[in-house]
């Protein structure tokens, strides 16, 4: 029996020509230390790799029910979520297996950049590892898409508005995003076919290339601090150092290995308790209440966006993304040489520090995007019982005004309502009636963030609302006073 | 080169009947990637078309004056297979007749100049108002605050047979507006 699958495969090896070509290559020697404890550092590129398999693996499963059509797509994702069996599942494990993909494929990058791995000879490595990165966000953007609700749809009235505002070509710009002169069956298929064969096809090409290289430039050596890199010198001293080296194919992928289970059993049991994400609703853009919002991956650049004055908006939309990518290419080419080790490189980790503390702050802010206005909060958020108490009938009719005429949808009262603009429970201690009357009667000088209210608002009105604002304090704290008057009390300077 | 080593022959001039085949293959080639690839990278590039078509939004008694009412209908620039992504919405203003007795109407496009989110309508305040980044507009279209850079996109009416009709929108963006007229820069499809 033995024999025969010896016979056997030694017919095939002698037409394939494997144990030749192949094997050497994957049982090629890599630095000892790599396999060491150190090895640790070194498993979350094939982690990317075998959550990148998951994701073929369940988005082949998905396309057998889901279907690429306006008027069907959202029934299909319904049907996989509730009818097929074990479809929500696998909706669950394309999600969060694909944010683990993001998640592991940055914390490669991050590794390879701390440790000063894309220097000499891996700059090409990291060029393609770069494509890689900006392919695996592709497809979370175009995932997002195909699932048609309407975070979908209005996902695609925001590209397309970017895409509008490219100088000149906009228009046809706004119609190859989109696919046709408005958002529907051709924007999905679109993204359809971006998700599922050009991007696929992209990064499966690159990744042949990314790993080629691993291969052909072998797996860099743990950083030692003082050990710099000279392209002169660095070959030799690497390939001295790999006579001592362990294979590739070995025990120094058993690391790999429990990182790479530990990753599928943790997204696995992600989808199996948090199930599958969406759709939140039917893709009808006039039910209204819209508030797309990006995937996680892009939430920074959706609040720098959305924090950023109107005038730089269309530089943030269309430049920065475009130098923010030239910037990360062009790291191996900025140094190359010199020091690996993080301990000798304090600026590339303060790099790291600034650069994520950043995306975790632009993040969080992207997360609870406070600048969105809460459409209902006029209606369905009461004043506090505790601020109109004692107040008079004037007060009174003044809280009226101040949810009536929608104040409330940017402006909350004791943090409940809208935080667009300011909160309002104490504005009565930094405005005076008169600036009160001002700033509503002409909003923000200038035509900032509030609409002048002059022309929606009659005298009346006027009248009870600045009464209720100016005694919007707290019990024993003084009104605003103007600022002529500011200078005799010598108890406020 | 190793300096032992021989010099090589130098190169003989190819005979002229070889030399024009490899030119003729080469142009041959030529003219396949040209002959195939100018067609598919048309395909790609190219988006499709409708000619104007106009939509009744209702009878005018529908609409009182000085009154903004929200009209759904379904686009008929659309795709059989558009489902209810092919409905949309327009806001809807008669402002009376002008001096030569004609109606006036406003007719606004349900999506926000900033980013193309859905503005609502609030008659309490007078004041449309987007969700997404808090772009107000009042009653005319006209920008009253946040980040849009203009105001609302106008749509194209007109009234026949006692009824207000539309223009088919497509999606408006600041350069591909819904009228002649708005467009800053170039044209509109």
């Amino acid at each position: 029996m033995k024999r025969s699958l010896y016979t056997l495969g030694h017919w095939f090896d002698k037409r394939l020509g494997f144990r030749d070509s192949l094997l050497p290559m994957l049982t090629h020697p890599i630095p000892r230390a790599a396999a060491g404890p150190m090895g640790w550092w070194y498993i979350f590129g094939s982690a990317s790799l075998t959550l990148l398999v998951i994701q073929i693996l369940t988005g082949i499963g998905l396309s057998f029910v889901y279907v690429p059509s306006a008027d069907k797509a959202y029934d299909s994702l319904l049907d996989l979520n509730y009818s097929q069996p074990l479809g929500w599942f696998l909706r669950a494990l394309h999600y969060y297996a694909g944010s683990g993909m993001v998640v592991m494929v940055l914390a490669h990058m991050t590794q390879v950049f701390l440790h000063g791995a894309y220097k000499y000879p891996r700059e090409l490595t990291w060029v393609v590892g770069v494509v890689l990165l900006l392919c695996t966000l592709g497809m979370f953007f175009t995932g997002q898409v195909l699932r048609w609700d309407p975070d979908a749809y209005w996902g695609l009235a925001v590209a397309g508005s970017m895409a509008g505002r490219v100088p000149w070509l906009g228009p046809d710009v706004v119609r190859l995003v989109l696919g046709g002169p408005v958002i529907g069956g051709d924007s999905l298929s679109r993204f359809f076919a971006l998700h599922v064969f050009i991007i696929p096809g992209a990064l499966l090409f690159f990744l042949a290339i990314h790993l080629w290289l691993v291969i052909k430039c072998g797996v860099s050596a743990p950083p030692v601090p003082g050990q710099v890199v000279d392209p002169q010198t660095y070959d030799e001293a690497y390939h001295r150092e790999l006579k001592s080296g362990v294979p590739f194919l070995g025990d120094a992928l058993l690391k790999d290995i429990v990182c790479s289970a530990v990753a599928v059993i943790a997204v696995v049991v992600i989808a199996a308790v948090v199930g599958p994400k969406g759709p939140t609703g039917p893709p009808d853009p006039t039910l209204g209440g819209a508030n797309p919002r990006p995937e996680w991956p892009f939430l920074w650049l959706f609040a720098l966006l959305s924090l950023s004055p109107p005038e730089a908006e269309t530089f943030i939309i269309l430049v920065f993304p475009v130098l923010l990518i030239a910037v990360v290419f062009l790291v191996p080419f900025l140094s190359n040489r010199g020091e690996r080790a993080s301990s000798r490189r304090p600026v590339a980790v303060l790099a790291v520090v600034v650069a994520y503390a950043v995306l975790g702050v632009l993040t969080y802010q992207g997360a609870t995007s406070p600048w969105s206005p809460q459409m209902t909060a006029w209606s369905s958020d009461p004043v506090p019982e505790n601020l109109v108490r004692n107040s008079t009938p004037l007060q009174l009719q003044g809280a009226v005004v101040f949810q009536n005429k929608n104040c409330r949808n940017c402006h909350a009262l004791e943090g409940v309502g809208g935080r667009r603009g300011p909160d309002l429970t104490m504005v009565g201690t930094r405005l005076t009636r008169d600036q009160l009357i001002d700033q509503v009667s002409n909003g923000t000088p200038g035509g900032g963030n509030m609409p002048a209210y002059g022309k929606q608002i009659s005298p009346a009105e006027m009248t009870a609302l600045a009464e209720f604002l100016t005694n919007m304090r707290p019990q024993g704290m003084p009104a605003a006073k103007p600022a002529s008057a500011r200078h005799d009390e010598k108890e406020y300077p | 080169m190793h300096p032992s080593d021989p010099a090589p022959a130098p190169p003989e001039a190819l005979p002229e009947r070889r030399s024009f085949l490899r030119w003729l293959t080469y142009g041959l080639s030529a003219v396949a990637a040209v002959v195939m690839g100018v067609p598919f990278i048309g395909y790609l590039l190219g988006t499709w078309k409708k000619p104007v078509e106009w939509v009744r939004l209702g009878p005018l008694s529908r609409f009182p004056r000085e009154e903004t009412r929200t009209v759904v209908f379904d686009n008929p620039i659309r795709r059989a297979w558009d489902g209810v992504t092919a409905r949309t919405g327009v806001h809807v203003r008669y402002q009376g007749k002008d001096s030569q007795q004609k109606d006036q109407f406003l007719v606004l496009a349900i999506n926000c100049a900033h980013l193309g989110c859905p503005v609502s309508w609030f008659p309490q305040s007078g004041l449309f108002m987007c969700p997404c980044h808090g772009g107000v507009y009042y009653a005319t279209g006209e920008r009253a605050s946040g980040p849009p850079p203009r105001g609302l996109f106008h749509c194209v009416w007109r009234v026949r047979d006692g009824e207000l009709e539309i223009q088919a929108p497509h999606y408006p963006t600041l350069q591909d507006t819904l009228t002649e007229s708005d467009n800053p820069t170039r044209r509109t499809s």
